[in-house]
């Protein structure tokens, strides 16, 4: 591997920790090569019948691996998704073939982009719940990692300073 | 005589390109098209007809004198729609008895999946003054149209379907007329201002 590919490694890594360690409760899982950093969860509303899941991808290995999916207890399935808005009009596809991370790179799981959706949950997730799941990997394998439920991006409870207030 | 012949064939060539071109250029609105899309007063807030979640009929009579705000979404849709409720209840809970001022109408753009029961149990989550609205399918046509909103259905692999939607969210002034849209990227304090105008409209 070479210097700068080290070095955009470390700064990814590092502008991940500085990201997470904003947000609440960060938390970081590894398979062989691949760091998964900070999997959360949209606060769904009542009777949600999907759910966004985000998480930033790390690729520390000299060889590109896949996301193909992923599944959880509490979930009919997981799907891996990419969302775009053009011209104000939202779409939302499948990425059937998985979401590769290529060796040295970050990709980031964020909302506005590519995301994870949570199909038919067996039940709402409330703010500050830890969802199990298994995420697999072509070359890294499963591993097992938690999603924490947030209301935002932020992890903060509520994007109004004190002014809070929320239906439950 | 062959010149004359060839004359003919182009003037009368000449008098069908004309009468084609007159045509179509009195057939298309296009050059109207723009002109109403930048004042907004044609194209946006006409009459619709849907139920609310509650099982109330609402159109676009019964919220004549009153402003509003209307934004088109699914609850099969994990991001967009969710986000968008949970800030507008966010920005209505700040603006407190203003919110009262104005209606927020949340319409789906699936009402096949949307019943009045499932948005009855979704709307639970959000502020209790923004109503979700659905209809038949060609109602939800007529009031895409109304507000030259889009929306179509997108058959997946697995026989499922999601559908591509207008995110903006319209703001529709006490008169009538259309008001700009909310768009939940831009700062806080304008959308705040934004919704504190449509209130007082």
């Amino acid at each position: 591997m070479s210097y700068s590919n080290k070095v955009a490694i470390a700064l990814s890594l590092a502008s991940i920790t500085i990201l997470s360690s904003s947000a609440a409760s960060a938390h970081d899982f590894s398979a062989g090569d691949i760091r998964i950093g900070h999997p959360w969860s949209r606060a769904a509303p009542a009777a949600a019948p999907v759910m966004g899941a985000y998480l930033t991808l790390t690729n520390a290995g000299p060889e590109a691996d896949t996301l193909v999916g992923g599944s959880t207890p509490l979930a009919e399935r997981i799907e891996i998704h990419q969302m775009s808005i053009e011209d104000g009009v939202a779409r939302m596809r499948p990425l059937p073939d998985g979401l590769e991370v290529a060796p040295g790179s970050s990709v980031a799981l964020a909302p506005g982009g590519i995301h994870l959706m949570f199909i038919k949950p067996a039940r709402p997730f409330a703010e500050g719940d830890r969802i199990e799941a298994t995420l697999e990997f072509a070359r890294a394998g499963s591993v097992r990692v938690e999603f924490v439920v947030q209301r935002n991006a932020e992890g903060k409870p509520d994007t109004a300073t004190d002014h809070g207030g929320h239906t439950p | 005589m062959n010149r004359v012949r060839l004359f003919r064939i182009c003037v009368w060539g000449a008098v069908v390109l004309l009468a084609g071109f007159l045509l179509v250029s009195t057939m298309l609105p296009e050059p109207q098209a723009p002109a109403e899309a930048s004042t907004g007063t044609a194209r946006v807030g006409g009459p619709f007809s849907l139920t609310s979640h509650e099982g109330e009929r609402i159109d676009n009579q019964s919220l004549t004198g009153r402003p509003y705000l209307v934004f088109f979404g699914f609850t099969h849709c994990p991001e967009i729609c969710p986000t968008t409720l949970f800030e507008l209840t966010d920005l209505m809970s700040e603006l407190g008895a203003d919110a009262e001022k104005f209606e927020a109408l949340f319409v789906t753009v699936d009402p096949e999946r949307d019943t009045q029961a499932l948005l009855a149990s979704y709307m639970t989550s959000f502020d209790s003054r923004i109503t979700a609205l659905r209809g038949s399918s060609e109602e939800t046509e007529t009031t895409l149209r109304a507000f030259s909103a889009y929306a179509a259905k997108v058959p997946l692999e697995d026989g499922q379907y999601t559908m591509d939607h207008t995110t903006g969210v319209y703001l529709v002034r006490g008169d009538g007329s259309f008001g700009g849209t909310l768009d939940m990227h831009e700062p806080r304090d304008i959308r705040l201002q934004k919704l504190r105008r449509l209130a007082g409209s």
